[in-house]
């Protein structure tokens, strides 16, 4: 089969590789028909995740038909359409239990190597490194799916693969992040980041009863999808966003602060510098500016939720804000399953299409271009969606018609 | 055998009983016990001499690097040679860091002797130099050579630790009751699907059992072992018989986590061997450091119990290991042949076995 491989910093190639075989008794085989590129991809593409090796099959938001199950899936057959959840979870633990799927304690083989740079181990993900289990990736024309009876969920035939193939991502992780905010009506809450996950934060703050929710972001076509959401924005390049928001909160802040930019943030002038610094000499490995923002913006007492990915270290770090002020702290990689259904019943209702997000659908052949697109922000790009068996235009990737914005 | 057949003290030598074997039953009251040395660990007075000669190192080794002038001054040597001390200072300072970083400071303290050599033969070279004064170079000579004699009994006392057995402990939590997690441990022949460095274990019956492991280079290493203490849902102690190649014991113990939440598992292993190369082969069974395989080991014993199996990844299909790890992408069905684990050790399911059946299955809320 294809499948996108990693072979270094910003080098990515599609290749032809084995297919793959039930390996656990708890396995399926998934026929991929829509598969994305992650905000969270781009730290691999850019090397700041160790323990990658090369030939890694990238990619953890996918979706596609069920072709294989192993003798221990009962609940899936040979031609269901499912959408697999990036985090894997075997759903006996004490973690899958209290539905901390992210935090399995079975599904990472390479918890030791996770333990020694965390303490403890996280799950095991799709296509994210060995420190994260070693798994082959989504971008690819089939993906073995461990526990395959917890984790995979059946989507009805009448929605669109744009419609539901978030689910394994970037929706769950922005409606957490929003979750994580404990909303009461008439909150209002400020979103640092405009990305995939950001756009599915905002919205999901708003369904989750949010009066004001202010964006914050540098990139035009971003910002201005996040109106169309309904947030107010705030272009950092241009405007002080610690001013800003005192100005629109009337100098109190906003009630919760949601991180969805994670450890490769950007800032103007000279913070940036310092931390883009200290990260090339390896002195810290996570640019925390969002982090920091986020922190001295909040109003007393109010929550940050940190939903965007870090890996390592940071500095800088204002605790003494975070204490005196009585602030809480909430973080955690999304656990996709617990929302798998809910959201879906929220697709189903119309509440939220999730394809809006789309700007560009591409063949999987064209992975390293689209990487490329995603990366450098090039023709607009906000998310992308690779199917491996695409035949439509190939030229300079396909803008989704029902994205209007950008043009 | 039967349970709670050895209830007493067995045999106890308290000079060399291993702490971590001696373990009091809460129900019985008695202590259940496997009487075991352990020349397989440094003694800490090696180590504790190695810690101050690393200090000494880096002290002289500074002083040599700042002051070679002064350091000339007090061996009686020519000062024409600064650079040369200053070298050696520099070695001195990489003596002391070896020692410091590693767990075990064997080569560390090896690498003073070579070093002691060094110094002893410049002192000898300065000696005939006309300029050098000869009562402080002999002064300086009697002192580094009681140094020496200091690194050479250190750096063999740590030596000879090092092929003499392994010791490993460790720990689990397993989302089930003690009397589960202690009944599949009890049937031995369970063991190999966990733990890597077994072959098979084939219950003989009346406690005892025969144990086949995987020695380095493909040598196969044999011996037979005998319950010592049986609790059920508490502890469970073995060690091999007398007159085996290998001198192993092994005890694990099964205790209620707080809350009720789950198992705790404390195993204790040692393999001692008896001499010989079977006896290299066993001190190298359990890799090169025996508490990371021993916590791998159990991570699997988790997974078999909470899951059915061992879970593997495409990274981890010749095991777990940062050399092991392949590229995470599928294996081509002739690589899949070469696997450690699979398919055919995970070909059935523990939970699918009526054991428990699947009561305790993820239904998704």
């Amino acid at each position: 089969m294809r499948a996108n491989c990693w072979y270094g910093k910003t080098m990515i190639s599609v290749e032809e590789v084995p297919d793959p075989q039930i390996l656990n008794q708890r396995d399926a085989i998934v026929k991929i028909s829509s598969t994305a590129i992650c905000g969270s991809d781009l730290h691999l593409y850019n090397s700041f995740i160790p323990t990658m090796q090369r030939g890694d099959i990238l990619g953890h938001e996918f979706m596609g038909e069920v072709v294989e199950v192993g003798r221990e899936v009962r609940n899936l057959k040979v031609g269901d359409r499912v959408v697999v959840p990036f985090p894997i979870a075997c759903g006996n633990c004490f973690f899958c239990k209290e539905q901390l799927f992210s935090l399995c304690e079975n599904s990472n083989p390479n918890a030791w190597m996770a333990e020694k740079m965390f303490g403890h181990a996280p799950s095991g993900i799709f296509g994210y490194s060995h420190l994260t289990g070693g798994y082959a990736g989504g971008q690819a024309e089939y993906a073995r799916v461990p526990f395959a009876d917890v984790g995979p969920i059946k989507v009805p035939d009448h929605l669109s693969d744009e419609q539901v193939l978030f689910l394994s991502d970037i929706f769950p992780t922005g409606y957490m992040g929003a979750e994580m905010c404990d909303i009461t009506p008439g909150d209002t809450i400020a979103i640092w980041g405009c990305g995939p996950v950001g756009q599915f934060s905002i919205r999901s703050a708003f369904l989750l009863g949010a009066e004001r929710v202010i964006a914050i972001d540098q990139v035009p076509e971003r910002l201005k999808m996040a109106e169309e959401s309904g947030a107010e924005t705030i272009n950092y390049e241009e405007q002080n966003v610690y001013e800003a928001l005192m100005d629109m909160t009337g100098g109190r802040g906003p009630d919760a602060c949601i991180d969805d930019v994670g450890m490769e943030a950007h800032a103007p002038g000279l913070i940036f510098a310092y931390d883009r610094v200290k990260q090339a000499m390896m002195l810290e490995t996570d640019r925390p500016h969002a982090l920091r923002e986020a922190i001295m913006c909040c109003r007393n007492g109010g929550i940050i939720s940190v939903i965007g990915v870090y890996g390592g270290f940071i500095d800088k770090f204002p605790m003494g804000s975070v204490m005196n002020r009585s602030l809480t702290i909430k973080t955690g990689q999304a656990h996709v399953q617990k929302y798998m259904r809910p959201l879906l019943q929220m697709i189903e209702n119309g509440d939220i299409d999730p394809s809006f997000v789309i700007t560009h659908t591409m063949s999987l052949d064209d992975a390293p271009r689209a990487y490329d697109m995603f990366k450098n922000k090039k023709d607009n790009c906000i998310k992308v969606v690779l199917k491996p068996d695409w035949n439509g235009h190939n030229g300079g990737g396909v803008k989704d018609d029902s994205y209007t914005v950008i043009h | 055998m039967s349970t709670n057949q050895e209830t007493g003290t067995i045999d106890q030598d308290e000079t060399s009983l291993s702490d971590d074997f001696a373990w009091q039953s809460r129900s019985g009251g008695a202590n259940y016990s496997v009487e075991r040395a352990r020349p397989g660990l440094p003694s800490t007075s090696a180590k504790r001499l190695a810690k101050g000669l690393g200090w000494f190192s880096i002290g002289l080794g500074l002083a040599e690097l700042l002051a070679p002038r002064a350091i000339a001054n007090i061996s009686g040597v020519s000062n024409k040679h600064t650079g040369l001390i200053r070298l050696y200072g520099l070695r001195e300072i990489a003596s002391g860091i070896t020692i410091f970083s590693q767990e075990k400071p064997t080569e560390g303290v090896w690498s003073r002797v070579v070093g002691d050599a060094l110094d002893l033969t410049s002192l000898g070279m300065a000696a005939r130099n006309p300029e050098a004064k000869l009562g402080r170079v002999a002064f300086a000579t009697a002192n580094v050579l009681a140094v020496t004699a200091l690194d050479v009994v250190c750096a063999m006392q740590l030596s000879n630790g090092s092929n003499h057995g392994i010791h490993a402990k460790g720990s689990c939590v397993v989302n089930l009751p003690p009397e589960e997690v202690y009944s599949f441990w009890r049937n031995f022949e369970n063991l190999p699907r966990f733990m890597r460095h077994l072959e098979s274990v084939n219950d003989l019956g009346d406690g005892r059992s025969h144990w086949r492991a995987k020695g380095p280079a493909g040598m196969e290493v044999e011996w037979h072992a005998t319950i010592i203490a049986d609790v059920p849902g508490e502890v469970i102690t073995w060690r091999s018989l007398e007159g085996s190649d290998v001198d192993h014991a092994g005890a694990v113990r099964f205790e209620r986590a707080a809350g009720g939440r789950g198992t705790i598992v404390r195993v204790n292993i040692e393999y001692n061997p008896i001499g010989g190369v079977l006896g290299a082969a066993v001190a190298k069974l359990f890799g090169e450091e025996p508490e990371q395989q021993l916590d791998d080991d159990l991570r699997r014993f988790k997974q078999v119990l909470e899951v059915g199996e061992v879970v593997v990844s495409e990274a981890t299909l010749l095991g777990t290991g940062y050399m092991q790890q392949r590229p995470a992408q599928p294996p081509a069905t002739s690589e899949l042949e070469g696997a450690e684990m699979l398919p055919s050790e995970t070909a059935t399911n523990y939970r699918s076995e009526g054991d428990y059946g699947t009561e305790g299955r993820f239904t998704q809320r």
